[in-house]
C-alpha cells in the first residue's frame, strides 16, 4: 500500500498548498488524481514520491511509515517508487546522453556491469532506437525525451510508479504509446500507479479509479 | 496617411539595428584575437626565453647602470646596470605563476566551500555564508598582508595569502548556482534514483557550475597578479632581488623621480598589457556564458 495520511504540505508552513490530503493506492491499482491545474497535485504527487516533506502528516510505504524524505529516506524506499515528471526538459540532466540518462539510476545504485544490458532492454521496451541513446536531451524530442525519463524510472523495477502529468506535453501517438509500456510494466510486475493529471477522458480510461482533487484534499 | 509615416518610421529601424550588432560583434571578435594573441605571446615569452637565451639577468654591470632604452638594452638597464627586458621577462614569469597558482588555489576552495553550502542547504549554509561574510567584511588586501607577514618573503606565502583572500566571490557565485541548480526537477529524479547526496553533488550539480567557476578563475589570474605586485611593492611580497613585476616597480621608484622613466615604465606596461589580455579572454568567455551581461574587468 501507498498510504498518504492527512498530509499537509508546500512552500511555506503559513500558507501549505496542499491541506489535510488523504489518497491510498493498493499494490497493483492504478489510480488517477484529476485537479484542475495549480491545484497543488504536483506538490502532492513530489509528497508521494518521498521527493518533498510534508508539513504534517504520515506517508506508509508498504506497511512501513516513511521517517525521512529525499536523502533522510532510505534508498530502498526512495527506488521503491519510480517517477516520471511533467517536463522531460527539465527532468534531464542536459550534460548526459540518453543512454546514460537511463543507466543513471543503475550506477547510482552500484549496478554498473549490468546498465548496458538493462539500458538496451529499456530502450527498446519504451521504444527508443540505439541511434537516439547516443544524443543529448537537446537533439532530440519532448516525446523522445520522456520516453527516455520513463526508462530511467522504470530502470530499478520500482514497485510504484508516480505519474506527474507524464503525458502533458506530448502528442496523441505519443501519449498513447507511454501508457501502454506503463501498463505493460504494471501488468508484468504488479506495480501500483498514481497518475496525476487535469485529462478526465485520459484518467478515467488509463486508471482503475480517478479521484477528483476536493476529494482528497481540503480546500 | 498615418499609417505610411508609421511604415516609414519602423522599416530602415531593423537594418539599423542589425548594423550595431554586427559592428559590435566584430568588435568582440578582434578583442578576442588581440587578447589571445596577447597572451600567446606572453606565455611563450615566459616559458621559451629563460631556458633558450643563455644570458643571466641577475648579471650586474655598475659600468651600464640607468642606460635608457637602446639597441644593447632594449628596454634599458636598472639601477645595477642589469637588463631590464630580461628582468622583465623573469618578472612576468614569477607574477605568473603566482597569478596563476593563487587564482587555481582559490577557485578549488571556493568552488569546494561553495557546493558544500549549496548542497547542503538548511543551518550548513547559513553558517558558511555568515562566515563568507564576515571575511569579506575585512579588507583583503590587509588580510593578505596579515597571512604574508607571518611567513618569511618568499612566492609561497605571496600564493597563499591570495589564495586564502580570494576564494569568496567564487563560493559565492559557485553556491548561488548550485542552488539555482537543485531546485531542478532533473535533480528530484537523480534523488528518486537512489543518488547519494554527494553523487547528486558531484555528477549533476558540478558540472554545471564549472565554466562560472573558471570564468571566475581566469578573470581571478590579472586580479591575483595585481595583488603580488601591490604585495611586493609594499615591501612584503616576494624578496627584492627576486626579479617579478611588484618588485621591479618598487625599485624603479628612486630612479623615477631623477627623471628615468624606464624601470618604472616596461614594467608598469608588463603588469598593465597581460591582465587586460587575460581579462578580455574571460570578458569573450562570460558573453559565450551569458551574453546578456556585459563584460568588465574585476580588479
Amino acid at each position: 500500500m501507498l498510504e498518504l495520511r492527512a498530509v499537509t504540505a508546500g512552500y511555506d508552513r503559513r500558507a501549505p498548498v496542499v491541506r489535510d490530503a488523504n489518497l491510498t493506492v493498493a499494490p497493483g491499482e492504478a489510480v488517477g488524481l484529476l485537479g484542475p491545474s495549480g491545484c497543488g497535485k504536483s506538490t502532492l504527487a513530489r509528497v508521494a514520491a518521498l521527493l518533498h516533506r510534508p508539513d504534517a502528516g504520515e506517508i506508509v510505504l508498504d506497511g512501513t511509515p516513511v521517517r525521512g524524505f529525499r536523502h533522510r529516506a532510505p534508498r530502498e524506499q526512495r527506488t521503491a517508487i519510480g517517477v516520471v515528471f511533467q517536463q522531460p526538459r527539465l527532468a534531464a540532466d542536459p550534460r548526459l546522453r540518453l543512454a546514460d540518462l537511463i543507466a543513471e539510476p543503475l550506477r547510482a545504485t552500484g549496478r554498473r556491469a549490468s546498465a548496458a544490458d538493462r539500458v538496451a532492454g529499456l530502450a527498446d521496451t519504451v521504444g527508443l532506437t540505439p541511434d537516439l541513446l547516443g544524443r543529448r536531451p537537446h537533439e532530440v524530442s519532448d516525446g523522445q525525451l520522456q520516453r527516455a525519463c520513463l526508462a530511467r524510472a522504470l530502470a530499478l523495477h520500482p514497485r510504484w510508479l508516480v505519474c506527474d502529468e507524464m503525458t502533458a506535453m506530448l502528442d496523441a501517438s505519443t501519449t498513447a504509446a507511454l501508457v501502454r509500456v506503463v501498463e505493460d510494466y504494471r501488468a508484468s510486475t504488479g506495480a501500483g500507479l498514481l497518475s496525476v493529471g487535469h485529462d478526465r477522458t485520459l484518467l478515467n480510461r488509463w486508471c482503475d479509479r480517478t479521484v477528483p482533487w476536493e476529494a482528497v484534499a481540503a480546500s | 496617411m498615418t499609417s505610411d509615416v508609421d511604415a516609414a518610421a519602423v522599416k530602415p529601424a531593423a537594418p539599423v539595428w542589425r548594423a550595431h550588432g554586427g559592428a559590435r560583434r566584430s568588435t568582440h571578435a578582434l578583442r578576442l584575437r588581440v587578447s589571445a594573441a596577447l597572451v600567446a605571446v606572453t606565455v611563450l615569452a615566459v616559458l621559451l626565453v629563460p631556458p633558450l637565451v643563455q644570458l643571466d639577468q641577475q648579471a650586474v654591470d655598475l659600468a651600464a647602470k640607468l642606460e635608457p632604452p637602446s639597441w644593447a638594452h632594449p628596454f634599458g638597464t636598472d639601477d645595477v646596470g642589469r637588463d631590464l627586458l630580461l628582468r622583465c621577462v623573469y618578472g612576468l614569469r614569477v607574477s605568473l605563476l603566482v597569478g596563476v597558482v593563487a587564482a587555481l588555489t582559490a577557485t578549488v576552495i571556493g568552488t569546494a566551500v561553495g557546493a558544500a553550502a549549496g548542497a547542503l542547504g538548511g543551518r550548513a549554509d547559513r553558517l558558511v555564508m555568515r562566515l563568507v561574510d564576515t571575511l569579506s567584511s575585512v579588507p583583503h588586501l590587509l588580510l593578505g598582508i596579515f597571512i604574508v607577514a607571518m611567513f618569511r618573503p618568499g612566492v609561497w606565502p605571496v600564493v597563499i595569502s591570495v589564495a586564502l583572500t580570494h576564494w569568496l566571490s567564487t563560493a559565492r557565485i559557485v553556491r548561488a548556482e548550485v542552488l539555482s541548480l537543485r531546485s531542478r526537477p532533473f535533480v528530484d529524479a537523480a534523488v528518486s534514483g537512489g543518488s547519494s547526496r554527494w553523487r547528486v553533488t558531484v555528477r549533476h550539480l558540478l558540472p554545471g557550475v564549472l565554466p562560472q567557476a573558471g570564468l571566475a578563475a581566469v578573470l581571478m589570474v590579472p586580479h591575483a597578479m595585481w595583488h603580488e605586485s601591490a604585495l611586493s611593492f609594499l615591501g612584503l611580497g616576494l624578496p627584492t632581488h627576486t626579479a617579478s613585476l611588484g618588485t621591479l616597480i618598487q625599485s624603479a621608484r628612486g630612479s623615477l623621480l631623477a627623471g628615468q622613466w624606464w624601470p618604472t615604465l616596461f614594467p608598469g606596461l608588463f603588469l598593465i598589457v597581460p591582465t587586460l589580455a587575460v581579462a578580455g579572454l574571460a570578458g569573450a568567455w562570460r558573453e559565450r556564458i551569458n551574453p546578456r551581461r556585459r563584460s568588465e574587468l574585476m580588479l
